[in-house]
């Protein structure tokens, strides 16, 4: 097989950095995307500027993808943004951001993605919740809301794309060190950290390993499915 | 426009015939039935010829279009009906860009 075409969203820091070079390293042609530049640069990577919301720069990017490659073998939608914020103090337009980036980035890179990978019958499709859902994290509506919308959008999009030869599986990682969770007092990450079978934060490696799993071409058999790191 | 989209999307088809991606079953023309009542396509054919038919408007016209947003799926005569209502649609929502 020649090397497979793996985009990830949201690769300018983070997790998504992390994941970018993992695969570069690993011999995939890596496309990321940031609403800003990184600060660095990699061989086998190229990076496009935009907001995952923007439908036609989105658009741009898959044709920009298909005349490049002719391909995609693999999406990781990595991109998300949170808001830690009590209900009773969060503004409807914080809603709407958290809802537009986390929910509607997330559908709109999967719709294009599946275009483009049901012309050679294969995909994987790994989308990001968060152990924020199963642990009913109170502080975090928006951004819980916004994740069990993703958990529901792959399991239907699993159902959809399953003809197509496309996998649609959604990770949930525990806390790890990012700007994500930046603004969050230590004490709250701690209790929260308390509620794994796992006690620790989690890290970059952790997850990459689960998203080499889903990525496999030998996950074939896989979709539909969500897995939470530590224990949740 | 509309005769060049016409022949576009015949050409779409009949690639996405040999790549059994749909089956056609017979020679194609603009009036032949593509969906709904005694069409040619069923509803993944028809996903699979609108993308295909969107992806080349794209490549050979530089144009982006979309050709199942809540507009075209809300039309009074639906322009999947035939090869020739859909090339019709096409060109319209082309000629609106230009336009707007």
């Amino acid at each position: 097989m020649d090397k497979p075409v793996t985009l990830i969203t949201g690769t300018r820091k983070g997790i998504g950095e992390y994941l970018a070079r993992h695969y570069a390293e690993r011999g995939h042609r890596v496309v990321g995307c940031s609403r800003r530049q990184p600060e660095w640069e990699l061989d086998y990577y190229v990076h496009h500027m935009l907001d995952v919301t923007d439908e036609p720069a989105v658009k741009r990017l898959f044709s920009w993808i298909r005349k490049e490659y002719g391909r995609l073998d693999n999406l990781v939608n990595n991109a998300g943004i949170a808001s830690m914020n009590h209900s009773l103090l969060t503004p409807v337009s914080t809603l709407n951001k958290v809802l537009d980036t986390n929910v509607v980035g997330t559908f709109l890179f999967c719709r294009e993605a599946a275009k483009l990978m049901k012309k050679h019958s294969y995909g994987r499709v790994v989308n990001f919740t968060s152990v924020a859902v199963p642990l009913k994290l109170a502080g975090e509506a928006a951004y819980v809301a916004s994740k069990s919308a993703v958990q529901s959008l792959t399991e239907v999009l699993a159902q959809e794309y399953a003809e197509f030869g496309i996998t649609v599986n959604s990770l949930g990682p525990t806390p790890v060190d990012t700007d994500l969770i930046r603004a969050v007092p230590g004490e709250k990450i701690d209790a929260l950290v308390d509620r794994q079978a796992i006690k620790r934060r989690g890290k970059y490696a952790d997850v990459a390993n689960v998203v080499d799993f889903y990525l496999r071409p030998e996950s074939e058999f896989i979709t539909g499915q969500k897995l939470f790191l530590g224990g949740v | 426009m509309k005769e060049k989209l016409i022949e576009m999307i015949m050409e779409v088809a009949e690639e996405l015939n040999a790549e059994q991606e749909i089956e056609l079953g017979q020679e194609l023309q603009v009036d032949t039935p593509l969906f709904g009542e005694g069409g040619l396509l069923d509803s993944m054919g028809l996903v699979s010829l609108i993308i295909a038919v969107e992806q080349a408007i794209e490549e050979r016209m530089d144009a982006q279009v979309s050709l199942a947003d809540e507009k075209a799926l809300s039309q009074a005569n639906s322009p999947y009906r035939s090869i020739g209502s859909l090339a019709e649609y096409a060109a319209n929502e082309l000629t609106s860009q230009v336009d707007g």
